[in-house]
């Protein structure tokens, strides 16, 4: 396979991954918050295609969980009676992309709760928080590395292309805020925040604390490429027919710099969402009820839950495909970089 | 009006203990011991029924944190309180089982019958742990050193009864007479909690104004001393505290054996519940206290070698609450409007009634707990006012509490209903609560969620505990916060400053000069006349009547009492925790080892 086929099989997979996302409210049976107090800590629903009579059922169907009597966390199937699946059925309002006003979900249970991953403590439907909870946290790696990609582009570029003075100037700049300790920086932040801050406001700043200290690195490396190319004959033979520098940047400069952004930005997406994700653990991100995938695992950090209740930890296992497939395009971007450098330098020769 | 003098006395006292309590600070263990010494006939021993154990052996229990001193006078938490408590005596003492007072040090106590004087009579031959004979006058040293002003003992306000200092008299060389200007409600349980100092080792200290210093964590064991059923053997800074069995210990079994029977008692200062909760598990200490009801579960459900307790619901009691400061013409506009939906006591209770007690009970305390409807728990059932009616949870009756309050409720986004106020301004503010207790955080979280169906929008905002301190007693800068008290004694005025409007912990409105409601100018009445009546059932009804008065009006909502969970391993007995602190440790004397010879090699 080549690697511009895979480079699509993974941006497929990832688009395909990133759908899901953001399309929570179709795909989550229910409302993140929406609480089933008779359901705490209630363990994932199983899924039956063949029922106690040995008969093969089409359509997958499962039992309702009930709590053991006596028991507030033990739960047992009741057998007498079966409830398929049922598939695009009306339920709880949702909006896609904040636009799309709906109700119709994928699937659901009719009356009887159906949990795929479990609930937690307030009987919330973990499948349903985990969705929704990717779009806070992809939202979050996504525009924080846009952020940090865009910082980065502007100040590398000024310091390389300008040098000098600016160039230093810029670059101790940069240094500085590498050793930023940013998890401090954003106590400090949070600190002079009023009392209560809106899940809004609370996303924003994440985002923007994220986004802002993360630039210094891929500033570094545009820094680099412009401090290349401003060399390159190209470029010389521009500037010698009398090109301004702004267009000299915008029509030959910045276009060389497209691979390594590029590949920066599929690292730094992860990385980003990962950062949101530890904020969220130690309750600095999203506030509660609205999920987030850090705020689904900081339930971990009490013993009891880690002992008790495994499907806790679920929602770790959900961000693995998006960061294997963030990873694999780094990789296959890095690559076609160096292939179509290697292929330019042929076909110059 | 109250009048700072008579009320202060258990004022600060009680702010103490509350503080400490809330602080959560606390755990407190026992014993150790070798040979238990056989009776000697000089000695006017204090002999104990319960099961007889036999000597020898250790336990090991973890704190949470350090123990701050040694020495009683400066005790503020509940931790250090706890350690003293194995270390110290007092003349009568709190029964933590029966919740009674009985003779301690003091083997006989009479009250006048104008209720102004106390005769109290010494045992016979009580020696301090050093071995130093105790006399009356170490009981005068006592006192006079918890009423100097300059010593800045905990226990002052106590000992200040209807504005003035108790007065202490030596009758003779075992007895001792306590005058009080004015009939005390507490009768002799104000003696309990009031250890008795050793004179021969802190006398110098005292004159060169140095009490202070003294019995910290670092003293010598051999310059230490109590009357207690433990001694001071090893302290090493951020690991552990150990104490050894009192050999001069006042107190024997029924069989005449001088207790405590444990040699050894070792306090390991473990910081997380969590890892509380592991170290039990490994065997590494032998009892565990102040278990959270999920802990608890973990824990049952092993079923290992060693016994869960639930001792039922404690006397603490969890609550929401407004801020209903005046905050002067300074507080900004919004705070400002916030407060006049507090201030409204149809919006209290309206919030009261959309409340999911039993939900808070089932979801937070696993069932291990009790909803509440009023400030008295159900363990404390001397004092319970059993009339308070048990309203269920009704959204219909919220919402119609608040249409009477001219709120209206609106179609929000997605269809969700959104109240708004008499100005068309919707009901938003944030509830406050310790980052620190779960399940505080849960109260708040499940409290969000039934609001929201009444149409008002919640925001959870976890803080730092003192933080949040802070902004309740000090800046005033919040508007609504859950928050818990553990009452330290069963009786309503460990929790005078709590409903006195001119109390440190009247946390809606607190030190207030003059009541700011008639509703709580006739609290401060009741609480007063509670406080000089000498008869119970007299207490009583003013007491019920004082829990009538906090339902009506809803200046906190109560939400649920958490059950008293601890274990211990099988091999320990006389087990027998209570819903008073020290939980697992108040008859630590009588704690022992079945296995004592096989543990004492531990």
């Amino acid at each position: 396979m080549s690697t511009r086929t895979r480079l699509l099989v993974c941006v497929a997979v990832l688009g395909a991954l990133h759908l899901c996302v953001a399309c929570a409210g179709f795909f989550a049976p229910y409302d993140p918050a929406a609480q089933d107090r008779e359901h705490p800590y209630a363990p994932p629903a199983r899924l039956h295609f063949v029922d106690a009579q040995g008969g093969l059922h089409l359509r997958p169907f499962f039992y309702a969980q009930m709590l053991r009597a006596g028991s507030f966390d033990i739960y047992e199937e009741d057998r007498t009676k079966a409830t398929p699946v049922t598939f695009f059925v009306s339920g709880a309002p949702y909006t896609v992309l904040g636009v799309l006003p709906l109700r119709t979900h994928l699937f659901g249970g009719g009356d009887t709760p159906v949990y795929l991953l479990g609930t937690d403590g307030y009987g919330r439907d973990q499948f349903s928080r985990v969705l929704f909870g990717g779009q806070v946290s992809l939202l979050a790696g996504l525009i924080g590395a846009g952020l940090t990609l865009s910082i980065g582009l502007c100040v590398g570029a000024a310091a390389g292309f300008w040098g000098g003075w600016k160039d230093e100037a810029l670059m101790r700049v940069a240094e500085l805020f590498l050793a930023l300790p940013w998890i401090y920086l954003l106590f400090a932040v949070r600190a002079f925040l009023p009392l209560a801050v809106p899940p809004l406001k609370a996303f924003l700043l994440v985002v923007a604390v994220i986004g802002a200290v993360g630039w210094a690195r891929p500033a570094r490396m545009v820094r680099g490429i412009v401090l290349s190319a401003k060399e390159r004959d190209f470029v010389r033979a521009a500037r010698g027919f009398g090109a301004p520098g702004g267009y000299l940047l915008r029509r030959h400069i910045l276009p060389e710099t497209a691979g390594v952004l590029l590949t920066q930005a599929a690292i730094l997406v992860p990385q980003f969402v990962l950062a949101e994700m530890t904020l969220s653990f130690l309750g600095l991100g999203v506030p509660e009820p609205m999920p987030s995938w850090g705020n689904l695992l900081a339930s971990l950090q009490h013993y009891n839950v880690l002992v008790s209740y495994w499907w806790m930890y679920l929602p770790a296992l959900a961000m693995v495909p998006f960061f294997l497939g963030y990873l694999a395009l780094a990789s296959l971007l890095q690559g076609s970089a160096v292939e179509y450098k290697i292929e330019g330098a042929s076909s110059g020769v | 009006m109250v009048r700072s003098g008579r009320i202060g006395a258990p004022v600060a006292a009680g702010l103490a203990a509350i503080v400490a309590a809330i602080l959560g600070c606390a755990l407190v263990v026992h014993p150790a011991a070798s040979f238990p010494t056989q009776a000697n006939a000089k000695e006017e021993f204090l002999r104990v029924a319960g099961e007889s154990g036999r000597p020898g052996g250790r336990i090991v229990v973890a704190l949470r944190s350090e123990p701050k001193t040694l020495n009683p006078l400066i005790a503020v938490d509940g931790t250090t309180r706890e350690v003293i408590s194995a270390m110290q005596a007092d003349l009568v003492h709190i029964n933590r089982a029966t919740q009674l007072t009985e003779p301690a040090l003091a083997k006989l106590c009479k009250v006048s019958s104008d209720g102004l004087r106390y005769t109290l009579t010494l045992r016979q031959g009580l020696k301090f742990s050093d071995g130093h004979a105790v006399d009356i006058e170490d009981v005068l040293f006592t006192f006079r050193v918890y009423l100097d002003e300059a010593v800045h003992a905990t226990q002052r306000d106590l000992l200040i009864v209807g504005g003035k200092p108790i007065a202490v008299r030596k009758v003779n060389a075992q007895t001792v007479v306590f005058t009080l200007a004015k009939p005390y409600g507490v009768g002799e349980r104000l003696f309990d909690g009031l250890m008795i100092l050793p004179r021969h080792l802190l006398e110098t200290a005292y004159k060169e104004g140095k009490l202070a210093q003294a019995g910290a964590l670092g003293t010598p064991a051999n310059q230490w001393a109590g009357l207690g059923a433990f001694r001071l053997k090893e302290y090493v800074a951020g690991q552990r505290l150990v104490l050894e069995r009192n050999p001069y210990y006042w107190k024997t079994d029924e069989q005449g054996r001088r207790l405590p029977y444990l040699d050894e008692i070792v306090f390991l200062f473990v910081p997380s519940a969590d890892a509380q909760v592991l170290r039990f598990q490994s065997g590494e200490t032998d009892m565990i206290s102040r278990l959270g009801a999920e802990n608890f579960s973990v824990l049952s459900r092993q079923a290992r070698d060693y016994t869960m307790a639930d001792a039922g619901p404690g006397l603490e009691y969890n609550f929401l609450f407004f801020n209903l400061n005046d905050l002067g013409e300074k507080a900004p506009a919004e705070m400002a409007r916030k407060q006049r939906w507090f201030r409204s006591e149809k919006f209290r209770q309206a919030v009261s009634a959309a409340i999911d007690r039993e939900a808070i009970v089932r979801l937070v305390y696993q069932g291990r707990g009790a909803a509440l409807w009023g400030p008295v728990t159900p363990g404390n059932a001397g004092w319970v006012n059993a009339r308070i009616a048990h309203a269920g949870r009704s959204v219909d009756k919220s919402r119609e509490l608040l249409a009477q309050a001219d709120f209206r409720l609106m179609s929000g986004e997605n269809g969700e209903p959104r109240l708004v106020d008499p100005d068309g301004k919707p009901v938003e503010f944030s509830i406050i609560t310790s980052s620190s207790n779960a399940d505080r955080m849960k109260m708040a979280e499940l409290i969000q969620d039934d609001l929201k169906q009444l149409g008002m929008r919640v925001q959870v905002v976890p803080l730092e505990l003192r933080s949040l301190i802070d902004r309740v007693t000090a800046t005033k800068e919040y508007d609504a916060c859950v928050l818990g008290i553990v009452s330290f004694d069963a009786d309503p005025n460990s929790d005078l400053n709590v409903w006195l409007s001119n109390g440190g912990m009247h946390l809606w409105n607190p030190s207030q000069k003059r009541p700011a409601t008639d509703w709580e100018a006739e609290i401060d009445r009741l609480m007063e006349q509670q406080l000089t009546a000498t008869n119970t059932s007299q207490r009583k009804k003013v007491y019920d009547r004082v829990q009538e008065i906090l339902v009506d009006h809803q200046p906190m909502i109560f939400l649920a009492s958490p059950d008293i969970l601890a274990g211990a391993k099988k091999s320990i007995g006389n087990f027998h925790p209570t819903v008073l602190e020290p939980y697992v440790l108040w008859n630590v004397e009588q704690l022992y080892q079945r296995n004592g010879a096989e543990n004492a090699r531990r």
